[in-house]
């Protein structure tokens, strides 16, 4: 074990030596040593979370064609901190009939949720928190905690808006949660482990993506729904609700908010790259030839999952700033009769060719596995059609219907 | 007294007091809250136990989704429903005796089971937790047929729901 | 395995310090000059109109049951997925089944009219 290729074990091993050459019980220094790892790893997830903030805004601002922050240092880099300091120093006002306990613990459980995610993160083969052997599920635990901090702060700020906002976000994201459990459960079946570290090491010879990308479709489109990120943002819907459910929150308290937003929105990329584009393990196999082993070291790992969750989540912002919100009905009838169903026919489709085809040669397992998925996405898009097409009939004729969609027009 | 130990009376205390809580606070909304921190109290005692799978379905399906539920359910009554009232009735000692009867008669009846302090027989060689619970789930002389009683059961409340709700919408 | 779940526990503990640290140092140094018309709920601007609570729809809470069923049954999935490996084709077939007569389920819902949102 040297230090480039296990670091974590290693430091971990000499301040251990250290510690207990200082007389120290080793169960108190076990203790202390994960609290230092755990610092760290937080204060990285903070330094990136301050970075997104810059990255974000750069990203709309070339979406919408302007230039963005580019005052505060190059390119406007300080910006974010900037922003932390004047929400620092800025005024807690509660709003008055506001419960106030349940008002301060809300935005504290927002932030909490999000951190949490990245104990079971795998940033490289040795560098992670724990390799929990149900880290998938852990994911959609944590998920609840965020929706029951919403819940708290819609409720608690004694707001009609808020408390609208809250009851749309919060069913907003429990109906989706049901096709991103059922998408889970892809990665589950290919690499026979729910542990996160498992199925990424699973992906060394093919990345899920390949065997089964409608399953990335409908995580990417579930998981940005339980984002709240738009086209699903109608708990903001800024021009709607004004803020939904954090409108009465002020300073450092709406930060926590904004900030969870946005790192929930990276950890979400990241599980988007573990999942579906091997994570830390780079590209079809590519590391193992002897060449390229330098993409074995743990740190070029971790540099090679932070791109790949960076794409995920340039892949997140640039759905956001293209496409209009949509209506709350409109949300809630595509989820139930349109992604549930489909994930639930590739989640058997997946399962079964999976035992069948197991037993060829890879190549024509990775041909079947991917040839069913564009079968079943064909088949949903002519039975989409075939329904518009009947849609389209029913309104031609000369009734009420017609009227109606001239009214809407 | 191990850390464990420790721990794990910390735990069960929160459980009990965040139980107790829940029945005794006046505001509805925080009744559900204590209901909340007692779920989680009951999902790391799970943990304690090295019962991964349940802690966190403990925590997806009580917190994630039950809890949810009741929180629904309070705010579909108004506002001032709160508790006016006296919170004890006159003859309040009677139930307490009672339920301390209660409880000594478990506490005896269980100290006197047969193995009551044997630890669980060990895995077969190569399987985790996890995937012994799915075999069990599974295999046909284990727990196939009450795995899709389940879902039958699952049906029955699914219809169930649909049935209250669409009276009360009328 | 134990040292997993104290980690974890030690990651979500200080997860809640982490928060909470800038919102102490922000109360001390942030102004405090609470007065009524700051401290009046929003409503963009204007004076508020009617109470603060609204009564909201029913059609919420069905949306929650009907997810309750779901999230029970996908949980239940996770076990049997974890061993198709080691078992014969039949396995995949008793987890079709219970997947089958959930959907009935979702169907039956449909059907009457469950998820709309009128």
């Amino acid at each position: 074990m040297t230090f480039w290729n296990n670091p974590i074990n290693f430091i971990g091993y000499w301040l251990n030596s250290i510690l207990t050459g200082w007389h120290l019980p080793a169960a108190i220094a076990r203790v202390l040593l994960y609290v230092i790892g755990i610092i760290v790893l937080i204060l990285f997830a903070m330094t990136l979370d301050i970075g997104l903030v810059w990255v974000e805004r750069k990203v709309v601002a070339r979406f919408q064609d302007r230039l963005g922050p580019n005052r505060i240092g190059p390119f406007g880099l300080i910006q974010p901190i900037a922003d932390i300091i004047k929400m620092v120093i800025k005024e807690d006002i509660t709003p008055d009939g506001a419960d106030k306990i349940i008002y301060n613990i809300a935005p504290v459980l927002a932030a909490t949720s999000v951190i949490v995610l990245w104990a079971i993160l795998p940033l490289a083969s040795t560098i992670y928190g724990v390799d929990l052997n149900v880290g998938l599920l852990f994911i959609v635990a944590a998920g609840a905690l965020g929706t029951l901090a919403i819940i708290m702060a819609g409720w608690s700020s004694n707001n009609k808006y808020a408390l609208l906002g809250a009851f749309r976000m919060v069913s907003n994201m429990i109906s989706y949660e049901i096709p991103m459990v059922i998408i889970l459960l892809i990665p589950t079946i290919l690499a026979n482990t729910m542990s996160v570290r498992g199925i990424t090491q699973a992906q060394s010879g093919m990345w899920f993506a390949i065997l089964s990308p409608l399953a990335l479709l409908i995580f990417l489109i579930s998981a940005i729904a339980e984002l709240g990120r738009s086209p699903f943002d109608l708990n903001e819907a800024e021009s709607e609700i004004v803020a939904g459910f954090h409108i009465e929150y002020t300073g450092m308290k709406f930060g926590w908010f904004y900030a969870g937003e946005l790192l929930h929105a990276f950890t979400f990329g990241g599980f988007i790259a573990i999942l579906f584009f091997g994570g830390y393990g780079g590209f079809f196999g590519l590391e193992k030839l002897a060449a390229l082993a330098w993409l074995n070291i743990p740190f070029v790992q971790a540099l090679v999952f932070i791109a790949k969750a960076m794409f995920g989540y340039w892949v997140i912002m640039w759905i956001k700033y293209s496409v209009p919100r949509i209506r709350i009905d409109h949300m809630l009838a595509f989820n139930w009769k349109f992604l549930v169903p489909l994930s639930l026919v590739v989640l058997v489709n997946t399962a079964i060719l999976n035992k069948i085809l197991i037993v060829l040669p890879n190549w024509l397992y990775v041909l079947g596995m991917f040839a069913s998925n564009i079968v079943i996405g064909y088949v949903t898009v002519e039975i989409l059609r075939s329904y518009g097409r009947n849609q389209r009939k029913a309104e031609k004729l000369p009734d009420s219907h017609a009227q109606t969609q001239e009214q809407t027009v | 007294m191990t850390a464990e130990q420790i721990i794990f009376l910390l735990f069960a205390a929160l459980v009990l007091v965040s139980a107790l809580m829940v029945v005794i606070v006046r505001n509805l909304l925080h009744a559900a809250l204590w209901l909340v921190v007692s779920l989680f109290g009951v999902a790391v005692l799970y943990a304690i136990l090295q019962a991964n799978f349940l802690a966190v379905v403990q925590v997806v399906v009580y917190i994630g989704a039950i809890a949810i539920l009741f929180i629904f359910a309070v705010m579909l009554t108004r506002r001032e429903a709160m508790e006016k009232g006296r919170q004890t009735r006159n003859n309040w000692w009677i139930p307490a005796m009672l339920g301390l009867l209660i409880l000594t008669g478990l506490v005896v009846l269980i100290f006197n089971f047969p193995n009551v302090e044997q630890t669980a027989a060990a895995l077969p060689v190569g399987l985790d937790t996890l995937q012994a619970l799915g075999i069990a789930l599974v295999s046909p002389d284990a727990y196939v047929l009450p795995f899709e009683v389940a879902s039958v059961l699952m049906l029955a409340a699914l219809v169930g729901a649909v049935y209250v709700a669409t009276v009360d919408k009328k | 395995m134990q040292n997993q779940w104290l980690y974890i526990g030690l990651f979500f503990v200080i997860g809640i310090i982490v928060p909470v640290v800038p919102l102490v140092f922000a109360r001390l140094v942030a102004p405090r000059k609470p007065n009524p018309i700051k401290q009046s709920t929003y409503e963009c601007g204007i004076e508020t109109v009617g109470e603060s609570w609204v009564q909201f729809k029913a059609q919420y809470y069905v949306f929650a049951l009907v997810f309750l069923v779901f999230d029970v049954e996908s949980v239940f999935l996770f076990p049997w997925a974890l061993t198709l490996k080691q078992l014969p084709l039949f396995v995949v077939l008793e987890g079709v089944l219970f997947i089958g007569i959930l959907v009935a389920g979702l169907v039956y819902a449909w059907r009457k009219g469950m998820l709309e949102w009128v």
